[in-house]
């Protein structure tokens, strides 16, 4: 089977993986499932759990996994090669989940490049220290449900950027491109998304004795 | 020495390490006589760091045959056509 080749950056600035993943993006490209299947396989979790953060539906977030996935290789002749797969991936899958939001709110100004900038979500609310290892006073499904419980409750447009960020790891430029925001922007969500946070674990985590106090 | 409020404006970047020299120099020396701030950083910090370690829950598998004999009606179309 003939496989196409990328121009890309230099050889020797590519790493192993993305090199084996492009392999899998010319096979894919030339009909081949199984390439398809090995390439998307690593993402699907998080890009049921980015889904999730945006519908806070399961059934819709299966939907935007599948529609995505399969606009993906219906598209795959776009992809350049001069983002991450993985970045790709989630413009379509954030477009995916915003369509299926604007579908159940039947509300065309679904978006996430709101503007709700009113200041008042980085006041904090309480401060205390926390146990140097909050981790140990939870089993690990008590913590996955204080997380998630904490994680739900922001707003979309804050849950997303964090998730994208700080969860899954991608970069402040990364987290930008995939969601086509600017930098800035993503700066300003990720800060209050972790403010707010850190202020609802607090409930959960301060040190035994400490007497929280309000505060600004 | 920066506010509180300027502190805060900060505090991502500073976190993620991403502040130049000067500015990390006056956050820093605003945590050390700042008690709140510096409880506000400490928590936050751990708040990036418990979440990083946060699995995604594996996709049911039903859900990923759904998409792959999608995929394969797919490629059957295009070859028909």
């Amino acid at each position: 089977m003939a496989t196409e080749s990328f121009s890309l950056a230099p050889a020797e600035e590519i790493s192993e993986e993305a090199r084996a993943e492009l392999e899998l993006v010319s096979r894919a490209r030339s009909g081949d499932a199984t390439a398809f299947g090995a390439l998307i396989r690593p993402y699907e979790a998080r890009i049921f759990r980015l889904a999730m953060s945006i519908t806070q539906n399961r059934e819709d977030a299966e939907d935007v996994l599948q529609e995505a996935f399969l606009k993906a290789f219906e598209h795959l002749e776009q992809f350049q090669g001069n983002s991450k797969f993985y970045t790709w991936i989630v413009r379509i899958a954030v477009n995916q989940a915003l369509m299926k939001l604007r579908k159940r709110k039947s509300d065309r100004s679904v978006s996430l490049d709101e503007q709700i900038d009113t200041g008042e979500d980085t006041v904090i609310r309480e401060i205390a220290a926390w146990d140097p290892d909050p981790e140990q006073r939870f089993s690990q499904e008590e913590m996955h449900s204080i997380l998630t419980e904490a994680i739900d409750e922001l707003a979309p447009i804050y849950r997303t950027v964090f998730t994208l960020r700080d969860v899954d790891g991608l970069s402040t430029e990364e987290t930008a491109d995939a969601l086509e925001l600017s930098v800035p922007a993503v700066k300003s969500r990720l800060l209050r998304a972790r403010l707010q946070l850190r202020d609802k674990l607090t409930r959960f985590f301060k040190r035994k004795g400490d007497n929280a106090f309000a505060y600004m | 020495m920066l506010t509180c409020k300027e502190f805060l404006s900060e505090l991502s970047d500073f976190l993620d390490e991403a502040t130049d020299r000067e500015i990390k120099a006056k956050l820093e020396s605003h945590i050390a006589e700042c008690p709140n701030c510096f409880v506000i950083c400490d928590t936050t910090k751990k708040t990036i760091s418990v979440y990083k370690g946060m699995k995604a829950c594996a996709i049911p598998e039903d859900v990923h045959e759904r998409l792959m004999a999608a995929v394969e009606r797919k490629i059957a179309a295009t070859q028909k056509a």
